[in-house]
């Protein structure tokens, strides 16, 4: 059934003119999950469509999630153009505005995350496409007064069997007057053209030549620059504030104290943040100043050792290991970690008494737009949010608490000017959100055979969701379910299973970081599984093989990475081999790392094989991109990352204590996509998890050293070498 | 007042002579395709060409940078090794979020200024200071040598 409606009629009949001209569809907001919010909201002008065709034959895709480096504003028109059959070249993209029209299709909420851009608009937006080409269609055959049938689209004309045509932009006003089709007919998968096939980047013009507009690249008439200074200590308030000294620099225009610190205004960016250093701030620091990384990482490794909230139970794990011919156990440890994209947090606001607007790189419009609402005593539909490129998001630009965009909003209301909050790369990677500090304590049992009969893992760390709205859907009988995805689950043919969970309450906020919980659950079960092998005498691959007869899915990306790595081939002295598998955001992912190490312990990781199954495709291109992208994402956090914490203040600044992978650490990564029919899955996340684990299995096999601690910096290598 | 030189066009400012030329380029001349990544000269998002070298303009205080020939990514394009970079950058889908992208290319063509065959160790080791977060890595090595091929075929560099 279509939800899809036309915009540019409902506008030509209200007003008798259209604006702009063309063929403008939009979506009825009864789509799946959008429902509750604007149910009763009507729209003035064109807030709700999908597409436009002008008259000139351009085609404006509308987009309803936020670019972030992910590629959705090429594969989301893609899915528009596989049925609209328009001109590719004439296509066009612009960021959707906030209205509950836009809202994600599974959600019920306007946001970009979960790696879910290509799956939840894969319906919608070939209907929108389907749709138009229909009435373009209708259109051109009552012009000739011909059957529809004797008519057919053919990048961007309507083509009559006898030969003559009209371009879209020829037929869109005509195509506007006409009512949505009922009966919209998709195509099969086998008669796709566009979907499947690798297609380039429709942003990277503008991505080359600096017009790209980031939320850094906004200035409005009048704006000042505001830099705020935070507590160094998590949840630390202003004591006493002296701004004496900033006042006297020159630019500094205003000192606001705000929620979440004290904000200085300048007309430049320099002097604001010369004002911001310049302040005599006394905090009140509270009680997370009496954190310190090593006394948490104790206290985790304690609790455990002793039982949680069950979060999987099958079978009686106590009895298996009990029984088992041969029980080994293990910890393992992951730190903080920042997401750190490449623009520093940044937010434009210009607040009035009837409105406010926001220009910037977010994922989480409907969140960010009714926080700034409640804060400017505003309705949410008097706010307007400008969804700029996004220099990286990785879910720390989808934040439930919204703390830069109400932060700004904070800045701009006390200060009454339109103003850009800036955060310094330093402002940024102390700001917290971050990826949570987890503690693992795992055991498993062996029968006479090698086969594993008993696994039992308690998992140690804080929820990610507590304390938001998202906490009423995403934890379940105590547990928060992101804290334990890709542990409950195992695929792997174990009888005795149990997976337990302590949350914690620490006052270090936290935050999704690409790939969630996979992205510290994969670590420790694909390492673990790996010492499971290695104590039954198998090969990795082997081991793993066995144990997922099941799950041909996993089976599939783990035999396919395997094959191209050339698993069973000897490889060159010095050099080892780890594999890892895992599925996460309904995708599938092998990755076979090749690694090295040198006597100062430094890890250099040559190569990396990866599989992927994401179900059907539908840009290939943007796959292969995004697989690359996370791995690199992944072995800089492998191999470099860590936030630490001393008396409450977080250790780290900027890229030198805070470094990420370099291209001159950069392995050769090939990748491999699994022809399928499925379902599509996600894709920016799910090549994240697997690369620790290979990596770290590939350091055992080469060196026989293993490391259950991130990062494998080269002190943590040596310390090894030097206990065994 | 300090006078730059900037895309070939005289500009004068009234900033601090202090003030970084990233910043002077950004909010003064608002050309905003250099980016700002770290402020410590520990990223490369910032580079632009200074008498045809790549620097870091946030580690350049404005009045050093008075008398010298600044270019940014907004008229790279009108150099050879400028187009070919960005040209190759669209072929091989380089840029993902882009927020590094016009450092990288700053500094790429640079580098195909100076050296245009570029071995694989030269490229690491010229790009290895400018980070990349989204992981573009792989393609950056890739696209430089198909720019360096197509400067090649170009005749003289
Ligand atoms: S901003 Fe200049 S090097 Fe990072
Ligand atoms: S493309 Fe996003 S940081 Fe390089």
């Amino acid at each position: 059934m279509s939800g899809i409606f036309n915009v540019s009629r409902r506008e030509f009949l209200k007003t008798g003119a259209l604006v702009g001209g063309g063929l403008i569809l939009g979506a009825h907001i009864d789509w799946a999950g959008a429902a509750e919010e604007g149910a009763q909201k009507s729209y003035s002008v064109e807030p709700n469509s999908f597409v436009h065709i002008a008259p000139d034959n351009t085609v404006t895709i509308i987009v309803n999630h936020s670019e972030m480096g992910q590629g959705v504003y090429t594969s989301l028109p893609m899915l528009v153009n596989e049925e609209l059959e328009a001109d590719w070249k004439k296509i066009r993209f612009e960021s959707a505005p906030v209205a509950a029209v836009y809202n994600h299709t599974a959600f019920g909420m306007q946001m970009t995350g979960g790696s879910t851009s290509v799956w939840s608009e894969y319906d919608r937006l070939r209907e929108v496409g389907a749709a138009a080409r229909q009435m373009l269609i209708a259109a051109a055959a009552a012009a000739w007064k011909v059957d529809k049938k004797t008519c057919r689209a053919q990048k961007g004309k309507v083509v009559h069997t006898s030969g003559r045509f009209f371009t879209y932009g020829q037929l869109a006003e005509k195509a506007a007057a006409l009512p949505v089709p009922k009966d919209l007919k998709l195509k099969k998968a086998s008669a796709f053209k566009l979907i499947g096939r690798p297609t380039a980047r429709l942003d990277s013009p503008e991505k080359v030549n600096g017009a790209a507009k980031f939320g850094l690249d906004v200035f409005l008439p009048g704006m000042l620059i505001a830099v705020v200074a935070r507590p160094l200590v998590f949840g630390g308030k202003v004591k006493s504030l002296d701004a004496e000294k900033t006042k006297a620099i020159r630019g500094v225009k205003d000192v606001v104290q705000v929620p979440s610190g004290v904000a200085v205004l300048a007309t430049d960016f320099w002097q604001a943040k010369a004002g911001r250093d310049a302040l005599g701030i006394e905090w009140e620091e509270g009680p997370t100043a009496a954190l310190s990384t090593p006394g948490m990482k104790e206290q985790y490794a304690k609790l455990s050792k002793t039982p949680g909230k069950i979060a999987k139970k099958a079978g009686d794990v106590q009895k298996g290991l009990v029984s088992a011919a041969k029980a080994i156990s293990a910890e393992y440890h992951v730190p903080y970690l920042a997401h750190a994209t490449m623009e520093p947090l940044n937010c434009t606001v210009d607040l009035r008494p009837d409105s406010c607007e926001i220009w910037v790189g977010t994922q989480f419009q409907t969140v960010d737009r009714n926080a700034a609402a409640e804060i400017a005593g505003l309705k949410p539909e008097q706010v307007k949010i400008h969804t700029m490129f996004l220099g990286g998001g990785f879910g720390r630009r989808a934040n439930p608490a919204s703390d830069f965009v109400s932060e700004a909003v904070h800045v701009a209301k006390a200060a009454k000017t339109p103003v850009k909050v800036i955060w310094t790369r330093e402002d940024d990677t102390k700001g917290g959100y971050y990826r949570p500090f987890w503690y693992d304590g795992i055991s498993a049992g062996l029968d006479k055979t090698g086969k594993p009969v008993a696994w039992s893992h308690t998992i140690v760390g804080q929820s990610i969701v507590a304390g938001t709205f998202f906490e009423k859907v995403l934890v379940k009988n105590g547990i928060d379910n992101t804290s334990v995805e890709g542990a409950a689950d195992i695929p792997y043919a174990i009888p005795n299973i149990l997976v337990d969970l302590h949350t914690t309450s620490i006052g270090v906020p936290v935050l999704w970081w690409r790939s969630v919980g996979h992205s510290h659950t994969a670590f420790v079960v694909e390492s673990f599984l790996d010492e499971l092998a290695h104590a039954a005498k198998k090969d990795p691959f082997e081991f793993r093989k066995g144990l997922l007869t099941k799950h041909p899915r996993h089976l599939g990306v783990l035999t396919l990475a395997a094959e191209k790595a050339g698993w069973s081939r000897p490889l060159p002295k010095g050099r080892g081999r780890g594999i890892a598998v895992h599925e996460s955001f309904g995708t599938y992912v092998a990755e076979v790392a090749e690694v090295s190490v040198n006597t100062e312990g430094k890890l250099r990781v040559h190569r990396v094989v990866c599989a992927v199954d994401c179900g059907q495709t539908v840009n290939p291109e943007t796959i292969t991109a995004q697989m690359e992208s996370a791995i690199v994402f992944g072995l800089s956090a492998a191999l470099h990352g860590a936030i630490t914490i001393k008396n409450g203040m977080v250790e780290q600044g900027n890229f030198d204590d805070y470094p990420i992978l370099r291209l001159d650490e950069m392995p050769k990564v090939e990748v491999h996509i699994v022809k399928s029919r499925k379902k599509p899955g996600g894709i920016g996340e799910p090549a994240v998890p697997p690369i620790a684990p290979a990596v770290a299995n590939a350091l055992f096999s080469v060196a026989g050293i293993r490391l259950r601690e991130l990062p494998m910096k080269p002190e943590a290598v040596l310390a090894v070498l030097k206990r065994s | 007042m300090i006078t730059l030189e900037i895309n070939d066009k005289q500009h004068s400012v009234d900033v601090p002579a202090d003030v970084p030329l990233l910043w002077v380029i950004r909010e003064h001349l608002r050309l905003t395709g250099t980016k700002f990544g770290c402020g410590k000269g520990l990223c490369g998002s910032c580079t632009v060409h200074v008498d045809g070298k790549a620097e870091r303009s946030c580690q350049i205080p404005a009045a050093e940078a008075q008398g010298k020939k600044i270019t940014t990514i907004e008229a790279v394009g009108s150099t050879r090794s400028g187009a070919a970079v960005q040209k190759a950058w669209v072929a091989e889908d380089v840029p993902q979020c882009g927020y590094c992208q016009s450092g990288q290319i700053m500094q790429a063509a640079a580098l195909l200024a100076a050296n245009p065959k570029p071995t694989d160790a030269q490229i690491d080791d010229n790009l290895s200071g400018n980070l990349c977060r989204c992981g573009t890595y792989q393609r950056i090595r890739k696209a430089v040598h198909r720019a360096s091929g197509e400067m090649k075929k170009g005749g003289k560099p």
